[in-house]
């Protein structure tokens, strides 16, 4: 088997199963009220989460750069105006700008 | 709202992250080369596995002289917040264990962000339609990235990188109007920043995820008053 073959049949593999594992075992039945608490307050915390690491962190380094300006900046748009698109947009440009500059 | 009806909301919700996907895809396209594969295998990784983050860290692994079980290892950590995702989705999926476990294989990070209910239940065919737009975005993308080659420029001189937390930026903000979730979303923010100087990538997120357990103590505090 391939380097290829290997890396791409096992990074699905793996893919798969995760995102099989909760519906899968955990449907279909009631679950406690606490369950769903915590369910609604995944996504602040995933969300968050991602934001923080997508832009800050570098090969397991935490670094300031025009990016987490341009997102600071998007999400200031986001907070103001409540535009999606409006936020990705300045979120870039001022990116690409500070990178020009 | 019926199924199509909502299927066709997700399409149109997912179209700005598919275009998003698709210059991401490109540059996969053309770093998998770089690392090594061919540009068939660059293809049919995308189309088989369609997960952006894990498939940059696994072909960034096998180009530093890294073998394909340390690559899959690393794809499974970044993948692993789709844990928490599906635990969250599991509810809202119909039929048995089987049929539920292939419905969650929509779960990515923006479709699983815009079906989201914020009432702890989601809206599953806008999930899949919000996917399966992003999917042809990464997929054309990576077949445009790994067949058209290096012709275009370097996506971040562009701010391109700022794009996908940019998009994330702006579903938190909605969620944010809460007070609660406002402390869970600092709390997660803290846990992942500080976990990344020490853990493989990905491992901050999913930890980060325990944020929401904050779920259960206020739960308590309210058991308590009453």
């Amino acid at each position: 088997m391939s380097t290829a073959t290997a890396l791409i049949g096992g990074c699905a593999m793996v893919t798969v199963a995760i995102k099989a594992a909760g519906p899968a075992a955990l449907g279909g039945r009631d679950l406690p009220a606490w369950f769903q608490s915590v369910v609604v307050l995944l996504a602040p915390a995933l969300l968050a989460a991602l934001v923080v690491t997508q832009t800050l962190a570098h090969d397991g380094h935490l670094h300031v750069g025009a990016n987490a300006f341009g997102v600071l900046a998007g999400g200031i748009v986001a907070w103001r105006t409540g535009s999606v698109i409006g936020c990705v947009v300045v979120a870039a440009a001022v990116t690409a700008i500070l990178r020009a500059v | 709202m019926d199924r199509n009806t909502r299927f066709r909301a997700g399409l149109r919700e997912g179209l700005a992250f598919a275009v998003a996907a698709g210059v991401t895809g490109v540059s996969f396209g053309i770093v998998a080369q770089e690392a090594g594969l061919s540009q068939w295998a660059a293809i049919a990784m995308s189309l088989i596995v369609f997960a952006g983050s894990a498939q940059f860290t696994a072909v960034a692994i096998v180009a530093s002289g890294g073998g394909a079980g340390t690559a899959v290892v690393a794809a499974a950590l970044i993948n692993s917040r789709f844990l928490p995702m599906g635990v969250a989705l599991a509810q809202s999926l119909p039929g048995g264990p089987l049929r539920r476990g292939v419905q969650g294989q929509a779960v990515i990070d923006a479709s699983w962000a815009l079906a989201n209910r914020g009432d702890g239940t989601f809206d599953r065919w806008r999930l899949f339609g919000a996917t399966a737009v992003q999917y042809v975005g990464w997929g054309g993308g990576t077949i445009a990235g790994a067949l058209g080659g290096s012709a275009l420029g370097d996506p971040n001189s562009l701010g391109l990188d700022a794009v996908y937390p940019a998009f994330f930026v702006a579903l938190l903000v909605h969620e944010l109007r809460d007070g609660r979730a406002r402390g869970v979303a600092a709390l997660g923010a803290l846990i992942a920043l500080a976990l990344v100087p020490f853990t493989p990538a990905g491992v901050p997120v999913l930890v980060a995820s325990l944020a929401a357990l904050v779920g259960l103590r206020r739960r308590a505090v309210a058991e308590a008053a009453a």
